[in-house]
């Protein structure tokens, strides 16, 4: 905590990017249940420009933007965050024991991981969507998970988007294991006749952890941009769920010369740009802030 | 030289290899079939189409014959834009996409270090901390937000640039920006980071001796040493910027093969999509060595061993 005190201190801009987190968080979480619902219905008021009742206006359908953008923040936190935890779990089992196990195992890992860089990433999202959206709702049907059933394709989009961002993790993690699997407590850990399995997760996951942490802020926002870019292409978050880059996709389509209905890009870029750049100037600070070496040269 | 250059073509082919498995694997993998539309098909004329692409035999024969037709320099048909091939799809809509990324590509590199050398000129000062905050702003921003809102701004209140169209050089500035602009912002970045690491050196200090003026020293003889780097970046750069604009001409409806990457996935077009997979990795890997030799060329201390 005392830590955490004097970071923000050193660190002005973070906090205020923490401060911006967390009232978007809290916005987007309490702000649909707060609001009244008949907000979330469509209306005979198609793009009406912001006004009091209406901070944000009204789409094509007559829905209050204020709602909307604010729900779709809440789906693109979920994935965010959900996606980059998928990715975290692999990243670093990948990373600890290519690191760990080291020679002809890390190399041809590693050589995996090259490879991987290379694939599309669009089509393997879509694939997995399309080869696995019927599977899945099929299974939750059967185990009575009905709230999977409505979000099948959202719960896929965050495990296949994981899948996918996991490898900057794993090469940062195997980079991590080999300078610590050298140090004394490990060689202690073997001679005392610890089992391998024990030494990666007692010994070396605990120093990996900050590393970890500090990488997830870094993620979250790729996998927000990941999301808004697939919906945006219309191919992620279908209608009427709607997140950020779906919003913009709407917004985009509806410019025209003639009537300028600004309100529907800017409200939705403007929160999403509060949040990638909060994010990211959180990660960058708390990188900073563990590697005296980039400080001195940022 | 010669054994480095073999070398690196030789594991650049594996990787060719892989990528062009990985996505046949997954378009096959995929349930539906190219030639589900709205009107069912019936079943005899799929079975002579599946017959007709090749479609029909076990996977292991569909990737031998598609292989096979590769390696002959033949990229297929495609299975939805019927009597069309591959290549004549790809040599339609490449040069849009070519233009747009190497205009895109020169507004990333100038822009990109004068922003750098300002800022790392300037280290310590506002000029530094807001490039730097441009910096981070065009980092994490994707082409979608910032590419909708430059039409907002400068195409329809300011009304001084186009808004779509194809054909005019007024009308390629818009995409081209929004396409450069997290390009500029990170080798703006790269650059300042070298370029105050080279200012620190004996040599400028020299230069700033002789009495030559400031821009002299910044820009003739401290980026030649600093722009390494850069140089360096330019090879994924210029990959990037040529087969990256997939958003950028959906947003300004530019006629390139970015739309036909995405319709390809959606239709299950196999041949098309593998054949805009392979030319862009190709782009990738080809930029790659050449910029390692241009780098050679730059710098003679560095040799090319690896």
């Amino acid at each position: 905590m005392a830590s955490a005190i004097r970071f923000f201190r050193q660190k002005p801009l973070a906090a205020v990017a923490t401060g911006v987190l967390v009232v978007i968080a809290l916005a987007s979480f309490l702000g649909p249940w707060l609001l009244p619902a008949s907000y979330a219905m469509t209306s005979p008021e198609s793009f009406a420009p912001p006004s009091w009742r209406h901070p944000f206006g009204t789409d094509l359908l007559g829905r209050d933007m204020f709602y909307r953008v604010l729900s779709g923040g809440q789906i693109s936190l979920i994935v965010g965050t959900a996606g980059a935890l998928v990715s975290l779990v692999i990243g670093t089992a990948y990373g600890l024991i290519a690191g760990y196990m080291g020679g002809r195992i890390d190399n041809i890992m590693m050589r995996i991981v090259d490879v991987l860089y290379s694939v599309p990433r669009l089509i393997f999202i879509l694939v997995c969507i399309n080869a696995f959206n019927a599977k899945l709702q099929g299974l939750a049907e059967t185990l009575g998970f009905d709230w999977i059933v409505g979000s099948s394709r959202i719960v896929i989009l965050v495990l296949s988007l994981g899948v996918i961002e996991w490898l900057t993790l794993a090469r940062i993690v195997r980079g991590q294991t080999l300078a610590l699997k050298n140090r004394a407590f490990v060689t202690a850990a073997v001679a005392l006749g610890q089992t391998t399995p024990v030494i990666m997760w007692r010994h070396i996951l605990p120093n990996l952890i900050g590393v970890v942490l500090i990488y997830l802020t870094l993620t979250i926002p790729a996998v927000i941009i990941d999301e808004s870019f697939l919906s945006f292409l219309g191919l992620g978050v279908q209608s009427p769920q709607a997140s950020w880059g779906s919003l913009l996709a709407d917004g985009a389509g509806a410019l025209n010369p003639l009537r300028i209905r600004w309100w529907l890009i800017v409200f939705p870029a403007g929160m999403m740009a509060l949040t990638l750049l909060a994010l990211n100037l959180l990660g960058d600070a708390l990188r900073d802030s563990t590697d005296p070496k980039a400080l001195k040269h940022n | 030289m010669i054994a480095f250059f073999l070398r690196r073509l030789v594991s650049a082919v594996a990787v060719l290899l892989c990528v062009v498995t990985i996505t046949f694997l997954l378009i096959r993998i995929a349930p539906g079939s190219p030639f589900d539309a709205e009107r069912k098909l019936p079943p005899a004329v799929e079975k002579q189409l599946m017959a007709k692409y090749n479609l029909d035999g076990s996977l292991w024969d569909q990737y031998r014959s598609y292989l096979g037709k590769l390696l002959s320099g033949d990229l297929g048909d495609s299975l939805k834009y019927r009597n069309r091939t591959v290549a004549e799809i790809l040599s339609q809509t490449l040069p849009a996409t070519m233009l747009l990324g190497s205009v895109a590509l020169v507004i990333a590199v100038t822009g990109g270090v004068v922003i750098g050398v300002t800022a790392a000129a300037g280290q310590h000062t506002w000029r530094d901390a807001v490039a730097m905050l441009i910096a981070l702003a065009g980092i994490s921003l994707p082409t979608f937000i910032i590419g909708p809102i430059l039409v907002l701004i400068f195409g329809l209140w300011l009304k001084w640039l186009p808004v779509g169209g194809w054909g005019s050089l007024a009308a390629l500035i818009l995409p081209a920006v929004t396409l450069a602009i997290p390009y500029i912002a990170y080798v703006a970045r790269l650059l300042r980071g070298s370029m105050i690491e080279t200012l620190g050196q004996d040599f400028v200090r020299t230069a700033r001796a002789k009495g030559l003026r400031e821009y002299v020293v910044l820009y003739k003889h401290a980026l030649r040493v600093a722009i390494l780097p850069v140089v360096s970046y330019l090879g994924p750069l210029a990959a990037h910027l040529l087969t990256g604009s997939i958003v950028v001409e959906t947003i300004f409806n530019i006629p390139g093969a970015g739309g036909f990457f995405v319709n390809s996935i959606l239709n299950r077009d196999g041949f098309l999509l593998g054949g805009v997979v392979i030319v862009y990795c190709a782009l990738l890997v080809a930029f790659n060595l050449i910029v390692d030799c241009l780098y050679s060329a730059l710098d003679r201390r560095i040799r090319l061993d690896g």
